[in-house]
């Protein structure tokens, strides 16, 4: 038996801490995996939780990250609770078996410290890893800071384990700003956090001999189509499922956590849609603005990334204010609108007031999101509601040195 | 183990049989015989993981499987991995008590063809082996990318024909020795690797037994003859491996503990390796005589690693 972990009522964790803790309650039978900075700390703090006796599990050490997740795919057919940490190169280099996973339905919760992408190489926080994951059949939740990344590591089993769902979940967290960033965390007892998690059910158990399991068939184009489509609707209709767990875990904390966070959107003329530590800034350069000059911000975030919350995207834009919607991407475009800015955009089409749209890149590499930065943005925001049309380029690079950098200017007047 | 002594084939026939004659692998293809005597040579559970190849492909295709056993495919290089840290489960869940049997005895396998092992699965097996898992990697080599169309592999020998190492006008076919994976095996220390063949089947089933029994990471590369491939008629399947093993091109022997080494099978008649490239097309250019020089390099090479196997075991160090 694992011994209990003694925990204050309020510990002093970063984000990095708070995760590995949470792994730790859930009690997870193996953990495969391969340090990278920032999400070291992940694996480290789970190799001293191992090697003194607070955790009954196998802690693999493997060669790679594509080991490591090719190792929770092996683990996690093996009938039992399987995590990990990676962040960036890590993650890119797991990219092959991140798609094995969900397709083989394997529940595995892997904890995203987002970093860049290289190249430059660049060990900073931006979203570039995480987006790279946004096909890969994944639930994708994004905690803000220490406190969330705990909770919602919690949570993360619950969700990717229900029986209706069977889908592995990323739990992402900010590079540094929010992995390396100590403040105060109010854990779970050890006992009370595991029955929240709750014991793992398997499901085609390869280690149940009395029911021979085939795990990765080949399928072509007879069924690979109808697998395919029912792996979409697991992740489509998970959205229920998260709903449910994130209202239990209300009601046993009094935390409440939401598909699209929102922030003063009753009455807002414009909003900002954007994710991860950024949001902290953003809401309080939006009270600060309401209050000083008067603009009425609203901050819009969605926590799950995928399955995209189109839905509550919708609802939370469609009010008859809302005349500007600007996305913030923190993850270089590749020759695009940000990721972020084309989802919300197919949401906000369908909604009465069809808000103006504009994309903002900013944040790459790590490099500062201010509170300054962000008035500027919203008073540019202002300026297109004001003129009734989008006086700048629709995607435009913040907080960039040089010359102003902009694409896809509009026609109309 | 139930089986402890295996005195003939029909003994072998009658054995437990978890791996389905339907399957789509070419007639004549020796993958089969190989895993069905790995199977065969054990009565516990099995929990086996395949590299992307032809095994895998010709066996779970979905809505059909060959396997009633537990099997799992992810990708190309890490059935290693798989098959490693499926037993990294079970030590958890044994020690936890969350197993359907707790105390049933179960056995870790992974196959991989060459091109799995040898080349894009390489660091996966290194980082298995290494870690100490108690599992066996069996290594179906036929010496090319068969399940792609006969492409080079590191397995592939000097001389032979590939579609990306052609013979041609001004080529021989592929240039490089071929790996020898044996040797970087024992060198992990594992506790048993070995080299074994199909026409051999006592003491490929015996290797086998050893591997699967010995506590810790063991490594087998067994010839597998490639009728496509090789091109040789599938009738002649173990045909040709008689002539692999007869001729040494093949040598069959174990290394324990990554240092002792013993040859299982002594040719009485050594052959000369012309026997062997003569009965299969993808050396057949080897014979104009301005490829005569190949085939001496083969011979020579053969006779060099026999003479090193032969002083390796005489040391007994």
């Amino acid at each position: 038996m694992a011994k209990e972990f003694e925990l204050n009522e309020v510990e002093v964790w970063d984000g990095n801490y708070a995760a590995s803790q949470a792994l730790r309650q859930a009690q997870i039978d193996v953990v495969a995996a391969y340090p990278i900075t920032p999400s070291t700390p992940i694996v480290e703090n789970y190799g001293a939780y191992i090697a003194n006796g607070y955790v009954d599990g196998e802690f693999v050490m493997v060669e790679s990250e594509h080991g490591a997740m090719s190792g929770c795919v092996g683990a996690s057919a093996a009938g039992g609770r399987v995590a990990t940490a990676t962040s960036s190169q890590g993650f890119a280099l797991m990219t092959e078996v991140l798609y094995q996973a969900s397709g083989m339905r394997l529940p595995i919760v892997l904890t995203v410290v987002n970093r860049a992408l290289a190249s430059p190489l660049n060990v900073r926080g931006d979203h570039s890893d995480m987006y790279l994951g946004r096909d890969s059949g994944w639930i994708q939740i994004d905690a803000y800071d220490a406190q969330e990344a705990y909770d919602l590591a919690l949570c993360a089993f619950r969700i990717g384990e229900h029986l209706d769902v069977r889908l592995p979940v990323m739990m992402h967290q900010d590079g540094f700003t929010t992995s390396h960033k100590a403040q105060n965390v109010y854990p779970l007892k050890d006992e009370v956090a595991y029955k929240f998690v709750g014991d793992y059910v398997p499901v085609n158990d390869m280690l149940d001999f009395s029911r021979p399991v085939t795990h990765g068939a080949q399928t072509e184009e007879d069924w690979h189509y109808e697998h395919k489509a029912k792996q979409h609707k697991a992740l489509m209709d998970s959205r229920s499922v998260i709903d449910e767990v994130f209202a239990d875990f209300k009601a046993l904390t009094g935390r409440e956590y939401k598909r699209v966070e929102s922030y003063m959107m009753e009455d807002a003329e414009v909003a900002l849609v954007l994710l991860g530590s950024s949001v902290e800034t953003a809401v309080l350069a939006a009270k600060q603005l309401r209050e000083e000059e008067g603009i009425k911000v609203g901050i819009v975030s969605p926590r799950c990334f995928r399955p995209f919350p189109y839905d509550l995207i919708r609802e939370t834009l469609d009010t008859s204010s809302l005349k500007v919607v600007s996305c913030l991407d923190k993850s270089a475009p590749g020759g695009a609108m940000g990721a972020l800015f084309n989802e919300v955009s197919a949401a906000a089409y369908t909604t009465q007031a069809r808000p103006m749209m504009t994309n903002y890149i900013y944040g790459l590499g790590g490099r500062d999101f201010a509170v300054d930065e962000a008035k500027r943005i919203m008073r540019e925001q202002k300026a297109h509601a004001d003129a009734g049309h989008i006086t700048t380029p629709i995607q435009q690079f913040s907080g960039l040195r040089g010359p102003k950098l902009g694409f896809f200017e509009t026609r109309r007047s | 183990m139930a089986i402890t002594s295996i005195k003939n084939l029909k003994e072998f026939s009658t054995t437990n049989d978890r791996f389905e004659g339907s399957h789509l692998l070419c007639p004549g293809c020796a993958h089969s015989m190989i895993v069905r005597e790995l199977m065969n040579s054990t009565d516990d559970n099995l929990v086996i993981a395949s590299n992307t190849g032809c095994l895998e492909v010709s066996t779970a295709v979905y809505p059909y499987t060959s396997w009633d056993t537990s099997w799992i495919h992810i990708g190309f290089e890490n059935a290693a991995t798989a098959a490693s840290c499926a037993e990294a489960m079970h030590k958890a869940r044994k020690r936890k008590g969350t197993l359907k049997d707790n105390d049933a005895p179960v056995k870790f396998v992974a196959f991989g063809g060459d091109g799995s092992t040898y080349d894009i699965g390489f660091q996966w097996l290194s980082g298995a082996m290494e870690r100490g898992h108690d599992f066996t990697y069996i290594c179906l080599d036929n010496e090319n990318y068969a399940n792609t169309g006969g492409q080079r592999s590191s397995a592939t020998p000097v001389g032979a024909h590939t579609t990306t190492a052609q013979a041609g006008s001004v080529s021989y076919g592929k240039k490089q020795k071929k790996k020898d994976m044996v040797a970087i095996m024992a060198a992990h220390g594992a506790p048993y690797v070995a080299q074994l063949a199909p026409n051999k089947w006592k003491s490929m089933a015996k290797g086998f037994q050893k591997a699967l029994e010995i506590e810790g990471p063991c490594f087998i590369n067994t010839v597998s003859a490639c009728t496509t491939e090789w091109k040789f008629d599938p009738k002649d399947t173990i045909g040709i491996t008689d002539l692999a093993t007869d001729t040494l091109m093949f040598p069959i022997y174990e290394i324990i503990n990554g240092h002792e080494l013993n040859i299982l099978y002594r040719p009485k008649n050594i052959l000369k390796v012309e026997d062997y490239l003569g009965a299969q097309g993808r050396y057949r250019h080897l014979f104009k005589p301005e490829n005569k020089h190949v085939i001496e390099r083969i011979q020579k090479d053969i006779d060099e690693k026999w003479e090193f196997l032969q002083r390796r075991e005489e040391a007994r160090i």
